[in-house]
C-alpha cells in the first residue's frame, strides 16, 4: 500500500468523491469542486505563481523599489563572476547542508530507535528531546549565544573544566562559528523528523522481526535487513525536506552573528535578505532566489531519481 | 499500530534508558541555564566561574525585561496574538473549504492541482518573497498586519489543506449522501457533517498555525517597521544588544517568548504528535 504517492498523500488511481454517473450532473458536481478550491486557486495565483514569474522577470533587471531597468543577464553574471560574497555564502550554505543534514538525520533516526523502547517515563524523555524544536528560533539563538560565550559561556567553562585550556571562540571565531551553528542545529534532532521516524518505526509489523528471529537473525541483522529497508521512504521524505530547509537557514545567523565574523556564517538566505532589504537590490536578490530555486530543484530531482535504487516500498499491503 | 516494540531485553532497555537520560540532561541544559540566568542578579549573571543557582532569586528581572524597550512588552504580545488569531482563523476556514473540495469532488485536473498544491510546500520562500513585498508595498500596506494575515485567508498553508484532506477522506461518504437526501447543500455538508466530525484535525491546525505565527521571524522582520507594530519575536531580537550588558534581562525576555509555547505543548501534546505524523506518513 505504501508508495511514494502514499507518502505524499497523493490520491490513488481510483479517487474517492461523489461519484456522479456522467454528463450534466458530473459537470455540475465538478463546478462545485472548483468553487470549493477557489480560495486556494486565487491564493496560488496571487501569492505563489504570479510572484514566481515576477521574481524571474525582476532577476533580469535592476530594481530598487522606485525604478526598474532591464539589464539582461547582468545580475547573474555579476553574482557569479564579480561577487565573491555570493560564492562565499553559497559555500557556507553548502558546508552547513552537507554536515548538518546527514548528522541531523542520523541523530534523529538513532534517537527515534532509542526512544522506541518500552520504559517507564519514556514519554517524559520524548518530550524533553522534542522541546528544543518547539523553542522559537530567536529565543534559541539568544540562548545559544549565551552558551557559546567565549569567556563566560557555560560551554567553554565545561571545556576548561575537562582540561581544554584554549577553548574555541565559537561565534566570535571565523573558524568555529560554523561548527557552532551546526552544533546548535543538532539540538533540534528530537523534533518533527524524529517523531516521523518514530511513527515509521512503530508502523513496522512485529511479524517481520519475529520471523527474522526464528531464522536466527541477530539484532544488527534485523536492523540492517528489516528496520532500515522498511523506513527508507521516511528517510527519503526527511532527507528531501531536510535539505530544502537547511538551504534556507536564516534566523540563527541573522540573530547570532549577522553573517560574521569575517562572513563565516553568511548563509545564502541571509545574503539574499541583505541584498533585498538592506541594500535594496531587489533585482539581484531575485536572481539569487532563482539560483537557489534551481539548485533545490536539481537536488530534489537527483534525490528522487537516486531513491529508486535504495528506497523500498512495501508492495501489496501489510 | 503498537506503541512499543519488544526489541530490547531488560538489560538492554535499562542501558538505553541510561543513555537517554544522560542525553536528556544535556538537551535540557540550555533551558536550565536560561532559567537560572534569568533569575540572577547582574553581578551573578556575569560571574566567573558561573553561579549555578542564583542567590537570591531576582524575580524582578522579568518585570524589568517587560519594560526595557521604549514600549511595554504586552504590546508585542497583543500584536502577536492579534496576528495569530486573524491568520489562524483564515487558515482554518479557507483550508477546510479547499480540503473539502479536494476530498469530495471529482473534477478535471484535480490530481494535478493537488500535486501542484503539495509541491508548493517544497518551494523556497525566497522565490516569492520579493514580488510579494513589492505587492504589499504598492498597496501601502507595509508596516501593517495585512501582509502577515491576509494570505492565510487564501489557503496558502498547503500543509493544512493536506492534513485536513487526509482527515476528511476518512469520514464515510455515506454520511454526505444521507445528508444530501435530506436536502443538505454541499456547503451544508461541509459545515454540518465534515467540520464537526473533524474536530481533532481542526484543533491540530489551530495549534500548529498559532505556533507558526508566534514563532515567525522573517515575516514580521520584513513587514513591520515601527516598534508599536512589533511582534514578540522581533522585539526579542532588539534585546540582543543587551548581550554584553544585561544578560539576565535578555534571558528573562527569551523565557517570556518560550514559556507560552511550552505551555501550549503540554496542554495539547497529542495534537502536536498527530499533526506531525499525519503529514509525515501516509494519512
Amino acid at each position: 500500500m505504501a508508495g511514494w504517492r502514499d507518502v505524499l498523500g497523493l490520491p490513488p488511481a481510483g479517487p474517492p468523491g461523489l461519484d456522479a454517473p456522467s454528463g450534466a450532473l458530473a459537470r455540475k458536481i465538478g463546478l462545485w469542486g472548483y468553487l470549493f478550491i477557489a480560495p486556494w486557486i486565487i491564493g496560488f495565483l496571487v501569492f505563489t505563481a504570479g510572484p514566481m514569474l515576477v521574481s524571474l522577470a525582476l532577476s533580469f533587471t535592476t530594481y530598487n523599489l522606485a525604478e526598474v531597468r532591464y539589464e539582461g543577464l547582468h545580475n547573474y553574471s555579476f553574482l557569479t563572476l564579480k561577487d565573491p560574497l555570493f560564492w562565499k555564502s553559497l559555500k557556507n550554505t553548502a558546508v552547513y547542508v552537507a554536515v548538518s543534514v546527514p548528522l541531523g538525520l542520523t541523530g534523529s533516526l538513532l534517537l527515534a530507535m532509542l526512544l522506541n523502547v518500552r520504559l517507564r517515563g519514556i514519554s517524559i524523555l520524548r518530550t524533553i528531546y522534542y522541546l528544543p524544536s518547539l523553542t522559537p528560533a530567536v529565543a534559541s539563538a539568544l540562548l545559544w549565544m549565551w552558551v557559546f560565550h567565549p569567556d563566560i559561556g557555560i560551554l567553554n567553562y565545561s571545556l576548561k573544566a575537562i582540561g581544554i585550556d584554549n577553548p574555541p571562540g565559537w561565534l566570535q571565531s571565523p573558524t568555529w562559528a560554523m561548527p557552532a551553528m551546526i552544533i546548535m542545529s543538532l539540538w533540534g534532532i528530537g523534533g518533527a523528523r524524529m517523531i516521523i521516524f518514530l511513527a515509521g518505526l512503530q508502523g513496522i509489523s512485529d511479524h517481520y522481526y519475529e520471523a527474522a528471529k526464528i531464522d536466527g537473525a541477530n539484532a544488527w541483522q534485523r536492523f540492517v535487513h528489516i528496520t532500515i529497508p522498511l523506513i527508507t521512504p521516511v528517510i527519503l521524505f526527511n532527507l528531501v525536506l531536510g535539505v530544502i530547509g537547511a538551504f534556507q537557514v536564516f534566523t540563527s545567523a541573522y540573530v547570532m552573528t549577522e553573517g560574521g565574523p569575517d562572513n563565516a556564517t553568511l548563509f545564502y538566505a541571509l545574503y539574499l535578505y541583505k541584498n533585498a532589504f538592506q541594500f535594496f537590490k531587489m533585482g539581484r536578490a531575485s536572481a539569487m532566489a532563482w539560483i537557489l530555486f534551481v539548485i533545490l530543484l536539481v537536488f530534489t530531482y537527483i534525490q528522487f531519481r537516486h531513491s529508486r535504487r535504495w528506497v523500498h516500498y512495501e508492495g501489496g499491503g501489510e | 499500530m503498537k506503541l512499543v516494540r519488544r526489541e530490547y531485553t531488560v538489560v538492554g532497555a535499562a542501558a538505553v534508558g541510561l543513555v537517554l537520560a544522560a542525553g536528556a540532561a544535556l538537551f535540557i541544559f540550555p533551558f536550565f541555564w536560561t532559567v537560572t540566568t534569568a533569575l540572577k542578579s547582574y553581578q551573578q549573571a556575569f560571574a566567573y566561574p558561573p553561579v549555578w543557582i542564583p542567590k537570591p532569586f531576582v524575580w524582578s528581572n522579568f518585570a524589568e525585561a517587560w519594560t526595557t524597550l521604549p514600549m511595554p512588552f504586552h504590546l508585542f504580545v497583543i500584536n502577536t496574538y492579534t496576528i495569530a488569531f486573524i491568520a489562524t482563523s483564515g487558515t482554518l476556514l479557507s483550508c477546510s473549504l479547499v480540503a473539502y473540495g479536494f476530498a469530495r469532488f471529482r473534477f478535471r485536473g484535480r490530481n494535478l492541482l493537488f500535486l501542484v498544491l503539495l509541491s508548493t510546500m517544497m518551494l523556497p520562500g525566497q522565490v516569492t518573497m520579493i514580488p510579494v513585498f513589492v505587492f504589499w508595498n504598492k498597496l501601502h500596506l507595509v508596516d501593517t498586519f495585512a501582509p502577515l494575515v491576509l494570505p492565510a485567508w487564501f489557503a496558502t498553508s498547503a500543509f493544512s489543506v493536506f492534513l485536513l484532506r487526509q482527515f476528511f477522506m476518512t469520514i464515510p461518504k455515506e454520511l454526505d449522501e444521507a445528508a444530501m437526501i435530506d436536502g443538505c447543500s454541499y456547503f451544508g455538508i461541509w459545515w454540518r457533517i465534515i467540520m464537526p466530525l473533524s474536530r481533532p484535525a481542526l484543533i491540530t491546525i489551530v495549534i500548529l498555525s498559532f505556533l507558526g505565527e508566534w514563532n515567525d521571524f522573517m515575516g514580521p522582520l520584513i513587514y513591520l517597521n515601527s516598534l508599536r507594530n512589533y511582534t514578540v519575536s522581533i522585539a526579542l531580537n532588539m534585546f540582543r544588544d543587551l548581550y554584553y550588558v544585561r544578560l539576565e534581562l535578555l534571558m528573562a525576555a527569551s523565557l517570556i517568548h518560550i514559556i507560552p509555547v511550552i505551555a501550549l505543548f503540554f496542554a495539547a501534546q497529542k495534537y502536536f504528535i498527530k499533526g506531525i505524523t499525519m503529514t509525515g506518513i501516509k494519512g
